[in-house]
């Protein structure tokens, strides 16, 4: 069936079942592979993209209920936010293995979008759901740290 | 994992000469190669490019330790290089130019990325270094010892001045030294400095290419649905539903159960679905693991084998004023990297190309080439970046890469990824080994430890894979690495094993033997110490022996780190470990509370010594990173298999990840000793249960003897 999706500001027609999870067309229909698979059941947070500037796992999201929406991958992610993390990111040498980043750092700018200078807490709730095996968490707080002071000035 | 270094020596005499190589437009190499130029032996470890960008061949798998970084800043050290040029690239599967010396195969493991590659990598950067500087002297025709190298910049005595890119081609044409000079440790200028990884910024913006990430033409995505219990194999399959649904086209039957093939992954797991299977349940292990827990822990009350003792242990025990007593029971363990196992293959006719996340590249490659019946010339292996690994993509079974080339054959010719779900992963055996520890402690009047005993019961991870070679008298060392050569003095000891056997296959885990015998050691011997009223870290000091110096520096250097004068009084308490494992000796202090009945960590020090610490920054990352994969597990995991022998666990809903929330604050002091560059990767998973559990007996009154706490009913 045919879908009409706007992913990164461009609207495509993709041929796909509707209840593909918005992950897989993604991947596998739009090549965007930024955006990873590890458990299929909104537990770790690999898949994490924007719909409307919300953090939304796109393994459980059936593409037909996305139509009409505006979904943000990390491959366009942008902006002071998504800057100000990455920079924060790449200094503080955050990334081990990788597979979860793209993930975290989708969910840590939307965080700073929303709340531009989080407490300890807020940055413990919006990034609960993204798990990192490699249990980077001790840079990720400090790089959301160091990027909401970046925002700030 | 631990292998065995007797045959390092013979390895290392036996690689003759270095080879380097200086990247060249393909014709150019074509030539060179076809004139017989052999003192360059193309994309060995360094390429410089006419651009003047560096890229250094890894041997190693990346998979997060920071291998790539490590040993580019290697390189670009002797090379005088700037960090900006530098360029890391894993190596292809070729046993001859890319062995661990460690091992003798193409792999990393044990944590020996660094240690075996140090001064490998140290003279091939010297090496071309001293290639450039010739160059240039022969092209501004003065003197080679007249030009300076600095920050990729080559330097005259008249002023000239060229890039490594501008001499890339005209280094062809110099001698490869034989034994390049090296840098005197107090010249370095990148090693023992902060530096940016190579791998972030990939990592960061989602353009690195990961196995999944690999898209061929016409490529179909094949799911696998593995039979429900260890040893059981498909009896019948029924796939007519499997095929209708729209995408699937075809089903396969492989030695390990039946393969989906779908033009995208959605059709390929809803395909697996779809299947019906019978299974032949005649051979499965069907044994729980609590049955098993129970026959494990009579084995480890009983006589075992000896592997290692001093004085007389029966007089300690007879003479004992008090004596101490304890069981510990540590359950199987998934190693759950979040990138599910997965590989990419291109088979064509009598050759075949393949992609995926090999740690055992040497191994990983045999088995495609075996299974497929290829010539292995025929067979390219590529190695990507691997999503997490912690032991699980070094498979001496080698699996994976034979379920691959099984997924191809079955099919034939054309190209396929082969993508694991996260309950084939959970689901899918290769865990760490269930094992039980009973320990005895004897102390005397003056509450003195006069007697220590340490009975291991588990399943050998070594006998019978293909690294059998490695058992040693029978004995597999990586089931009770850690219990033996402890840095205490004991008047007696005695350490013993008894090898269990199950249906379930077994692998080294992150850390390995030492993920179980750190905690046992570390959380029984803290008990001794109070019970004889001591301070656990001056007791743990007055037992350290004479050659232990190492052990005891870290142990200093964390106490005062954390402010130690005992485990305190109040809502926070404090606990202490001390481990060494893979020759890089860890101390760690936690501080714990309780909130509501639970252990909370909310700080730890950590002092660490591994030698020389070539990257400062990676070090101390792999250190956190221990620390919470270590603190995770304890809290959290368990593989339980039920009665009849179906896994329960099954995805991260119940196979429970630490979460940010969870991760303590950390501080990392590295301890200097000036010794070889030993491994980070694993030793610091080892010290922070039995720090966390000391914590939590000190408020609690107990030590949890069952992980992990949350089974324990904590
Ligand atoms: S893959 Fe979507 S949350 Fe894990
Ligand atoms: S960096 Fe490996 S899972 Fe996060």
């Amino acid at each position: 069936m045919s879908l009409s999706l706007t992913v990164n500001g461009t609207t495509r027609e993709v041929d796909v079942d509707p209840a593909t999870p918005l992950l897989w067309v993604i991947r596998d229909e739009l090549r965007l592979t930024g955006t990873k698979f590890g458990c299929g059941i909104a537990q770790c947070g690999a898949c994490t993209v924007m719909v409307n500037g919300q953090p939304t796992r796109s393994c459980v999201t059936p593409v037909d209920t996305v139509t009409g929406t505006n979904i943000t991958t990390i491959e366009a992610v942008e902006g002071p936010e998504a800057e100000a993390v990455q920079a924060a990111w790449v200094e503080l040498n955050v990334p081990q293995c990788g597979y979860c980043q793209s993930g975290q750092v989708v969910s840590a700018t939307a965080l700073l979008q929303a709340i531009p200078k989080p407490t300890d807490q807020e940055i413990d709730d919006a990034m609960a759901g993204n798990v990192c095996r490699c249990a980077t968490y001790a840079r990720i707080r400090s790089a959301i740290r160091q990027a909401s002071d970046t925002l700030e000035g | 994992m631990t292998l065995i270094k007797p045959t390092r020596r013979a390895f290392l005499a036996s690689t003759a000469g270095l080879v380097i190589a200086v990247a060249l437009p393909q014709a150019r190499r074509a030539a060179a190669q076809a004139q017989g130029e052999q003192n360059f032996a193309p994309d060995a470890f360094i390429r410089i490019a006419p651009d003047n960008t560096v890229t250094v061949l890894i041997k190693h798998l990346e998979m997060g330790q920071g291998a790539n970084t490590g040993l580019a800043s290697v390189v670009a050290e002797e090379l005088d290089a700037d960090w900006a040029q530098m360029r890391a690239e894993s190596a292809p599967a070729n046993t001859a130019l890319y062995t661990n010396f460690a091992f003798g195969i193409q792999g990393v493991g044990g944590s020996t990325g660094m240690a075996n590659s140090y001064m490998q990598m140290r003279k091939a950067g010297a090496a071309a270094r001293a290639m450039l500087v010739e160059a240039a002297a022969r092209d501004w025709g003065v003197d080679a010892s007249a030009i300076t190298v600095e920050a990729g910049t080559l330097t005259g005595p008249d002023g000239q001045t060229g890039t490594f890119g501008d001499f890339a081609e005209a280094a062809l044409d110099s001698e490869v030294p034989a034994d390049p000079a090296l840098k005197d440790p107090s010249e370095f200028k990148l090693i023992g400095q902060k530096l940016t990884r190579l791998d972030s910024p990939g990592k960061t913006d989602g353009t690195s290419e990961f196995t999944i990430d690999i898209y061929l033409d016409g490529m179909e995505t094949v799911a696998v649905l593995h039979p429900p219990k260890f040893g059981a194999t498909v009896a019948s399959v029924n796939d007519a539903a499997a095929l209708e649904v729209p995408g699937v086209t075809r089903v396969a039957q492989i030695p390990t159960g039946v393969a989906v093939y779908g033009t995208n992954t959605y059709a390929a797991f809803q395909g697996r679905d779809a299947l019906e299977v019978e299974w032949d349940e005649s051979g499965a292990e069907t044994r729980s693991s609590a049955e098993m827990a129970q026959v494990w822990a009579e084995a480890a009350r009983g006589e075992a084998r000896e592997v290692e003792a001093s004085g007389d242990i029966k007089a300690a025990f007879a003479d004992a004023a008090t004596t101490h007593e304890a069981e510990f029971v540590f359950p199987f363990l998934a190693h759950a990297p979040l990138e599910p196992l997965d590989g990419v293959i291109q088979l064509g006719d009598g050759e075949a190309e393949v992609w995926m996340g090999s740690q055992l590249q040497t191994v990983d490659h045999g088995t495609l080439a075996g299974v497929l019946q290829i010539d292995q010339a025929n067979v390219a292996l590529n190695t990507m970046y691997a999503g997490g690994s912690f032991g699980r993509r070094a498979t001496p079974a080698s699996h994976f890469a034979a379920e691959l080339a099984n997924v191809a054959s079955a099919a034939g010719p054309g190209a396929y990824k082969l993508l694991w779900t996260r309950e084939n992963d959970i689901r899918g055996g290769y865990y760490r080994p269930l094992t039980v520890h009973h320990l005895r402690g004897a102390l005397d009047a003056d509450g003195k430890i006069t007697g220590w005993q340490n009975t291991i019961a588990n399943q050998s991870i070594i006998a019978g894979s293909p690294f059998e070679q490695m058992m040693q008298d029978g004995l597999d060392p990586t089931s009770y690495e850690g219990s033996t050569n402890m840095p205490y003095d004991w008047p007696a000891h005695r350490v013993s094993w008894a090898r269990m056997e199950s249906g379930v296959p077994v692998l080294w885990w992150r850390a390995v033997g030492h993920t179980h015998t750190a905690y046992s050691t570390e959380t029984f011997l803290d008990e001794l110490l109070e019970m004889g009223g001591q301070d656990q870290v001056q007791g743990r000091l007055d037992l350290i022996s004479a050659e232990a110096g190492r052990d005891r520096a870290v142990l200093e250097r964390v106490a005062d780190m954390a402010g130690w004068s005992g485990p305190g009084t109040g809502d926070r308490r404090m606990g202490v470990a001390l481990h060494e494992s893979f020759g890089s000796y860890v101390a760690m202090i936690a501080e714990v509370e309780d909130r509501d009945g639970h252990p909370f960590t909310t700080k730890v020090w950590c002092a660490v010594d591994c030698g020389f610490a070539v990257n400062p920054d990676v070090v101390i990352s792999q250190m956190e990173g221990g620390i919470g994969f270590g603190l995770g597990t304890t809290l959290y995991n368990e593989i339980t298999i039920e009665q009849g022998g179906r896994v329960r666990q099954s995805n991260f809903d119940q196979y429970r990840m630490i979460r940010i929330y969870d991760m303590p604050q950390i501080e990392v002091a590295i301890v200097n000793s000036q010794n070889d560059p030993s491994g980070v990767g694993e030793p610091g998973v080892p010290p922070i249960a039995p720090a966390m559990a000391n914590a939590w007996r000190s408020l609690t009154g107990a030590t949890p003897r069952r992980l992990p706490l949350q089974d324990a009913g904590v």
